[in-house]
């Protein structure tokens, strides 16, 4: 982990002794590079251990979430490794959405929400009330479920991010759109046609786009909420192929339906169910060998 | 064929020629909504025909008909309309943005959205009762007899404010501005609300601020319902007669506002520009309301030929709007 642990807040907030143990444990862990995460408090404990080899990068601790008077997430706790693919899985209105959009903030915007509990992001409350959620949102990007180009050219598009945030060099620029497309795989299918509009683009096409865009705004995190799920297969097993590439680089937090996709793409899966955590850990466990009756009927389709 | 199946066979007869009915009422609906614009419009040509020449274009009223004309009156529905345009369009579209993209939802922004819905609905004559509290009168603050003027010196001219602003042109166009200022931020919020949220998402998990998501993604993409809206409201407010009457244009002006009779003596003397929104005025509606109201036959012909002008000037409006509109359509699609 690098040494400059908050770069969100003035002043990190201040934990529990027993989470300021276990980010000293994760740090030297960063340093050896090996030793698994552990925690000494028992009641978040089967969320937080596993088999991860990477430092933590966020970290949610009893997370409740509220829409109006409609609690959905019940004392959610749970450990994100960094440079790793981690996995939400649930039925649908599970909650694992709410939960992941809780990460950069973006539940902000619907009108009546309030959370209770802390989500750190390198051991800084992201709900602190001194942190910029424009520079949260650069740091923690976002990919949606239904493609969203902006009815721009494809070189706009990329170029938004880094342009809202004051970036006017336009070799600079070129370069970021560059960069960012050959990351996403998509430089050589567009790379002579940057100037026509993203809307012209295949729906595998606009996903990567999006993609894309999310990298030029240089995160360290990426957030991505079924991502594939309005694509058809070979589009699906690109952006799949693209994740599993770009967890080398960034930390990532995908949602998704598809238990098979989870199987694949994460290291690590946590299970949901009405608002509550049922289950987390390495994904090759999770779903080869769950502990709770609950993870296990979801899985093998039971419901859900 | 089941039993079932052969008293389904036996009705169907029945349900087509329902069917066929119905269509013949939308389309006699239809069919009388578009001889009456017909009829109208033959009448209204017939009327005016011989009578719309240059002169009635270039001329000012005068008690002989056949040297009346519309100058004064198409002079002051344009500086009406600009100026009424000048502070509807950042009112309307500031009070929309407001309401759909930075205010909570709440008891309170409800309130105001049902309001403005009524406030849609009020005849016009009470914004013109409105307007002269308001603007001619100003409350009554300053009496029209100790009234003064602010007089502000500018390279070319002076600018002659007068309190209160008494029966001017730019009290009308503060009346006109207040008449569809509620059509125009209506038009404005369904034109934003429009605008898919999950652009407005996209923008700012990529870290843009509400301005900048605004600027670059949201009014881009709302601007031809808006401009749609605007113009719509606008060619409103040409035809209004109701509340110029209460706010005192003229009836029978024989100068345009300014003495501004052409577009080259604005050049030529730009004090006359300073000068116009002060001025008395009347309108396009106005004269053809006092036209109609004269006993002399030939007076009638004038009223047409005005209302042919008028309708012109709406279809030309109309029109621009569609094409606004259709342009914009073709860049954007969702």
């Amino acid at each position: 982990m690098n040494s400059t642990p908050t770069l969100l807040t003035k002043n990190a907030i201040s934990q529990s002794e027993v989470l300021r143990v276990d980010v000293t444990r994760t740090e030297s862990a960063a340093v050896r590079g090996q030793t698994p995460i552990k925690t000494a408090r028992p009641a978040v404990a089967k969320h937080v251990t596993g088999n991860a080899t990477q430092p933590v990068k966020i970290r949610a601790r009893n997370v409740d979430f509220f829409y109006g008077d409609n609690q959905v997430l019940f004392d959610v706790s749970l450990d994100i490794p960094e440079k790793s693919v981690t996995a939400l899985i649930g039925p649908s209105g599970c909650g694992k959405s709410t939960f992941l959009r809780m990460l950069n903030r973006m539940n902000d915007i619907i009108d009546g929400t309030r959370h209770t509990g802390d989500v750190l992001l390198e051991g800084s409350d992201v709900y602190d009330p001194s942190v910029d959620v424009v520079l949260l949102r650069k740091r923690v990007g976002m990919v949606f479920q239904k493609s969203t180009p902006f009815p721009k050219s494809i070189f706009d598009n990329i170029a938004y991010g880094p342009k809202v945030a004051g970036l006017r060099n336009k070799a600079k620029l070129n370069e970021i759109v560059e960069t960012s497309l050959k990351r996403a795989a998509l430089w050589n299918e567009v790379k002579d046609r940057l100037n026509s509009s993203a809307m012209a683009l295949s729906g595998g096409q606009q996903q990567r786009l999006c993609i894309a865009r999310t990298l030029a705004t240089d995160p360290d995190v990426i957030l991505m909420d079924e991502p594939a799920s309005a694509l058809d297969p070979a589009s699906t097993a690109r952006v799949e192929d693209l994740i599993f590439e770009l967890k080398q680089n960034y930390t990532i937090v995908i949602v998704t339906h598809n238990m098979q996709q989870a199987a694949r793409v994460s290291q690590r899966t946590a299970f949901f169910f009405q608002g509550v955590l049922v289950e987390s850990g390495d994904t090759q466990a999770l779903f080869t060998n769950p502990t709770e009756k609950q993870t296990e009927d979801y899985i093998t389709g039971r419901f859900g | 064929m089941s039993d079932q199946q052969i008293e389904y066979a036996a009705i169907l007869k029945r349900r087509h020629r329902l069917s066929t009915c119905f269509e013949w009422i939308c389309r006699i609906a239809t069919g009388s909504a578009l001889l009456f614009l017909a009829v109208l419009l033959a009448g209204v040509i017939w009327q005016a025909w011989g009578w719309l020449d240059l002169q009635f274009l270039t001329g000012f009223d005068s008690r002989r008909p056949a040297k009346a004309g519309l100058l004064a009156g198409l002079w002051g529905t344009s500086w009406l309309i600009f100026f009424t345009a000048i502070f509807t369009v950042p009112m309307g579209v500031g009070a929309a943005l407001y309401l759909e993209e930075y205010a909570t939802d709440n008891r309170f922004t409800r309130l105001i959205k049902l309001n403005l819905s009524n406030l849609a609905g009020v005849p016009s004559i009470v914004y013109g009762m409105l307007g002269v509290t308001a603007f001619v009168r100003m409350f009554g603050m300053i009496s029209a007899a100790d009234g003064w003027s602010a007089a502000i010196s500018l390279g070319f001219g002076t600018l002659e404010i007068p309190f209160p602003l008494g029966r001017c042109l730019l009290a009308g166009s503060f009346t006109l501005s207040l008449l569809i200022l509620p059509v125009v931020i209506i038009a404005s919020q369904e034109a934003l609300r429009a605008v898919p949220p999950s652009i407005r998402h996209a923008s700012y998990a990529l870290g843009a601020t509400e301005w900048q998501t605004i600027r670059h993604q949201v009014l881009p993409a709302a601007i031809p319902g808006i401009a749609t809206g605007i113009i719509l409201a606008l060619s409103r407010a040409m035809g209004e007669t109701a509340p110029l009457i209460v706010v005192g244009a003229m009836s029978y002006v024989a100068f345009a506002p300014g003495n501004l009779n052409s577009p080259a003596e604005a050049i030529q003397d730009p004090q006359r520009v300073l000068d116009a929104p002060f001025d008395v005025f009347t309108s396009i509606t106005i004269q053809i309301t006092n036209w109609i109201e004269q006993p002399k036959e030939e007076f009638q012909n004038l009223a047409a030929a005005g209302s042919l002008v008028l309708l012109i000037l709406l279809v030309f409006f109309n029109a621009t709007a569609i094409v606004i509109r259709n342009r914009a359509q073709k860049k954007i699609s969702w």
